[in-house]
């Protein structure tokens, strides 16, 4: 089973990378970007018998940090 | 006194934190590689390098902090085992959730590699008893995760707590409240992204980095 996990920075948390590709796009004049946060896609092939609870434990151990980084565990061919 | 330096795939600052744990307690400390599941015994304190550990792979010191060692690490500073990360060891012990917070990307995007002018904001420390309280130290950094961000609840707490053990005299890095270095609620856990390793004779230009050493010899009591 092919589960995908999206790590992207908390809403309050500076982006400096997110910044960096906005202002290149600005620079490649690209007009109406308003802002760019970057994250991470992590896919993950997991057998059926792994529960939605441990991706979650998964996330909050290593995957993502909890401090500075929300997760969003999504299962495109469920 | 018995000391011990942590080594990941990836650290290269162990050896210089070596010779200058060699130089201040006069004995090589041990070097414990990653795969280690203890520490050996009765060590006065253990220090963990900079460096790029496993490559940075995922978050800066997000791998190394679950390595076999760290829990070995993590048991021993619940303890009281003084333990002191520079740099990437400083990543290494906020992934762990030994220390508060998080060392994000440099606001500037740049990798900063040069001295720092630094204040002492804590001097009370079992790491910081040799400075004087304000005092303006200098001592370099070369890192480009070096921007400690955490939410203000835990900005207030950690600074009402006297945990900030050095303060960057300016801007260096974008990290909230110019924080450089942070003390876990115990006192015996300090992460710092400045190198004190690399400031220790006359020879490195300086030798602010010296007393760190020399204070925590003296706090653990050889």
């Amino acid at each position: 089973m092919k589960t995908r996990v999206y790590v992207t920075l908390k809403g309050g948390v500076l982006d400096p990378q997110g910044k960096a590709i906005h202002h290149a796009l600005d620079g490649l004049g690209f007009a109406g970007v308003n802002d760019v946060r970057a994250g991470k896609m992590i896919e993950l092939d997991l057998a059926d018998s792994v529960s939605e609870a441990e991706v979650e434990e998964m996330c909050r151990k290593l995957l993502a940090n909890t401090v500075i980084e929300n997760f969003r565990i999504e299962h495109p061919a469920k | 006194m018995k000391t011990a330096v942590i080594v990941f795939p990836g650290s290269n600052c162990d050896r210089d934190l070596a010779v200058a744990i060699e130089a201040v307690t006069g004995t090589a400390p041990a070097m414990v590689w990653h795969r280690e599941t203890e520490l050996p015994a009765g060590l006065g304190f253990v220090a963990i390098p900079g460096g790029f550990s496993y490559g940075d792979y995922l978050r800066s010191g997000a791998m190394a902090a679950r390595s076999p060692v760290m829990r070995a690490v993590a048991e021993a500073a619940g303890r009281g085992l003084p333990v002191l990360g520079v740099c990437n060891g400083f990543q290494v012990l906020t992934e762990a959730g030994l220390l508060p917070g998080a060392l994000m990307r440099n606001a500037g995007l740049n990798f900063v590699c040069r001295d720092v002018a630094l204040t002492v904001e804590n001097s009370q420390s079992m790491f910081t008893s040799r400075y004087g309280a304000g005092e303006a130290i200098t001592i370099p950094v070369a890192h480009h995760d070096g921007n400690f961000s955490a939410d203000e609840a835990t900005l207030d707490r950690i600074e009402g707590e006297g945990r900030v053990a050095f303060r960057y005299a300016g801007p260096v890095n974008g990290s909230a409240r110019d924080i450089a270095g942070v003390l876990n609620d115990a006192g015996n856990v300090l992460g710092m992204m400045p190198h004190p390793e690399r400031m220790i004779e006359p020879a490195h230009g300086r030798s602010d980095g010296r007393r760190l050493f020399e204070g925590l010899l003296e706090s653990v009591g050889a």
